[in-house]
């Protein structure tokens, strides 16, 4: 195999499209991961509820 | 403030600054006969300054054990200061240029005053020194919040803030001297580039040095976006700016690439500083300061996430679209084009995460209008995204490019996205740093609020008008094949949306004023006396009485 420029554009054309479809459904499952959904909620409350601003010892 | 550093950051700053003085001094006796060695003047000037204000403090005590139960402000505070004053005089300059457009004889015949020495002044200004260190001062706050952990020093955030406006102060020096490299949005030279990386390493390391030492498990989002854009920025900077400088006593450097390219780079930089710079890193306070201001948690924690890894991964490939019709090749258009478009998904994502935060609370997006820059804010990022991505079409961008109409767009997404999310974290901040239970004036948040909001309407409408007659003149061909409008005809056409322009600038030049104004006297006047911590200080002895008196 060349590595002219046909085939580096036939790489990234082909590969590129497997690695950001695989990244989006990874993604996707971390997110909607049942298991995660309580930490999630607890990080989005704990930034409006923080009570006293200093650091934790 | 130098009381805050141990004398062993004392000691390692006072090391610093004479390396720094040493530099400039260097830069000045290889550079001389050059710009270069104007430079080193600056440079050296400037180490001294902060020398002066180092050595004034030198002999202050230790500081007391107890700062590490308080989250380490000082850089917060000054930043926030230096971010007002640079918006203020960017903006300024903003007006002016855009003025010298309507009337092409404000240059007063000064070359430095010339539109194309004001203009990367202006852009500068307002991205890295009014944008940049607003970006650096609320990361530093909501780092630190949201780890529950202290700054891991008090030297290293210094180093971060003060060297970057060293950049800042070398790029706009560089450009009224007429230096550039004619890369927009990266135009000073290789020696302030490679000054820049350094100051940028060390602000990703204080990143990662707190997240190391975080009490808090769980790393709030806000801070995947402020990291997103410190490390992208990087890889940005270092790969755009690959440079051979003539000689080293040379300011004048050429880049590594040439041609398309050179071109292609210096786009994928360009629109990923807008993406990382102006967006990611913009985001971060969105998703930070918007929540805590209206005491509603972020509506969905798990769309923040999917637009998160949406928007760093999917941005990388849109910067082709600014070279639509050019020696590009034509699928590497198309690429940009394509991923213009799906763009929309994780931007919309966050625009209406932060609108549908807000809803149930718009009694306070009423009532406060801090809030409501805020929520202004996201408005005019979900309009400007979609507007991006309409313009990325092909067919679109060959009618809009090169017209008033990106100019318009960019406006729509600076003024109206970042310039409103940074006034209203800071204006949210200003009383938690210093203290305050409110700011000076209310009314005047309001002021601000109405006179930007207007200002921006008239600037995005005014380019909207200019550069769609300005695009429909240039294809706008008569019976026998020619153009049908000379350039001049187009000057003329756009004269008066030029001149509307700068009144639009103008109002939102002088909300910055009044911004600056109100911050300035929230800090001034004089701490109110807490009615509850009275109640901790010791109690005065009660006089003795005189019927009391021994011997009695």
């Amino acid at each position: 195999m060349s590595f002219d420029h046909d085939t580096v554009t036939a790489f990234a054309k082909s590969f590129g499209l497997f690695y950001l479809v695989a990244m989006s459904i990874g993604v996707v499952i971390y997110a909607f991961w049942p298991a995660n959904r309580k930490q999630f909620d607890r990080a989005a409350k704990s930034i409006v509820s923080d009570d006293e601003d200093r650091p934790w010892l | 403030m130098v009381a805050q550093l141990t004398a062993l950051e004392r000691t390692y700053a006072a090391i610093i600054l004479v390396v720094v003085i040493c530099v400039g001094v260097a830069m000045a006796v290889v550079g001389r006969g050059d710009l270069l060695a104007v430079h080193g003047w600056i440079v050296a000037a400037y180490g001294m300054a902060v020398m002066v204000v180092l050595l004034r403090g030198i002999d202050a005590s230790e500081p007391w054990e107890e700062r590490f139960r308080e989250y380490y402000d000082d850089p917060t505070r000054v930043g926030i200061i230096l971010s007002l004053i640079w918006g203020v005089i960017a903006m300024a300059v903003g007006v002016w240029v855009a003025a010298l457009l309507a009337w092409p004889d404000l240059t007063f015949d000064a070359a430095w005053a010339s539109f194309g020495r004001l203009r990367p002044v202006h852009t500068s200004g307002v991205i890295f020194g009014f944008g940049g260190n607003a970006l650096i001062a609320t990361s530093f706050h909501v780092l630190q919040r949201t780890t529950r952990a202290r700054l891991p020093d008090q030297l290293s955030p210094w180093f971060v803030l003060l060297g970057y406006n060293l950049f800042c102060v070398m790029a706009a020096t560089g450009y009224f001297m007429g230096m550039t490299q004619s890369k927009e949005y990266a135009e000073p030279e290789w020696y302030a580039d490679l000054w820049l990386v350094v100051v940028w390493v060390v602000y990703f390391l204080i990143y990662i040095r707190t997240l190391a030492r975080r009490r808090e498990p769980h790393i709030y989002v806000a801070n995947w976006y402020y990291m997103a854009f410190i490390l992208v920025v990087a890889i940005l900077h270092i790969v755009n700016n690959l440079a051979v400088p003539v000689s080293i006593g040379h300011a004048k450097s050429y880049a590594l690439f040439s041609g398309v390219q050179d071109a292609m780079t210096q786009w994928w930089y360009g629109h990923n500083a807008v993406a990382f710079f102006l967006t990611a890193g913009f985001l971060g306070m969105l998703y930070y300061y918007l929540p805590k201001r209206a005491g509603r948690p972020i509506y969905s924690y798990r769309m923040s996430i999917i637009s998160f890894w949406g928007i760093t991964f999917m941005y990388m490939w849109a910067g082709s679209h600014h070279l639509h019709y050019t020696a590009l090749p034509h699928w590497v258009q198309t690429l940009g084009m394509v991923f213009s478009l799906v763009l929309l998904v994780p931007s919309w994502a966050s625009a209406g995460n932060a609108l549908l935060t807000l809803n149930g609370a718009w009694h306070k997006v009423r009532d406060d209008a801090v809030l409501r820059f805020m929520m202004l804010a996201a408005i005019f990022y979900g309009i400007a995204t979609f507007e991006g991505s309409f313009m990325a079409i092909r067919a679109v961008n060959s009618l809009s490019h090169y017209t008033d109409w990106t100019v318009g767009h960019v406006h729509a997404g600076a003024l109206g996205w970042v310039a409103m999310i940074t006034f209203g974290s800071l204006y949210a901040l200003v009383p938690w740093m210093w203290k305050r239970p409110a700011l000076y004036s209310a009314k005047l948040v309001e002021v601000h609020f109405w006179l930007a909001l207007s200002g921006t309407v008239v600037y995005v409408f005014s380019m909207w008008n200019s550069g769609i007659i300005q695009g429909l003149m240039w294809r706008t061909y008569d019976q026998n094949g020619t153009l049908a409008y000379s350039f001049l005809d187009t000057l003329v056409a756009m004269h008066p949306y030029y001149i509307a322009r700068t009144f639009g600038g103008l109002l939102f030049l002088a909300g910055a004023v009044v911004a600056f104004y109100n911050v300035w006297m929230t800090i001034s006047r004089p701490a109110p006396i807490d009615e509850g911590a009275a109640a901790d200080l010791p109690v005065e002895p009660p006089a003795p009485r005189a019927w009391a008196q021994a011997g009695e």
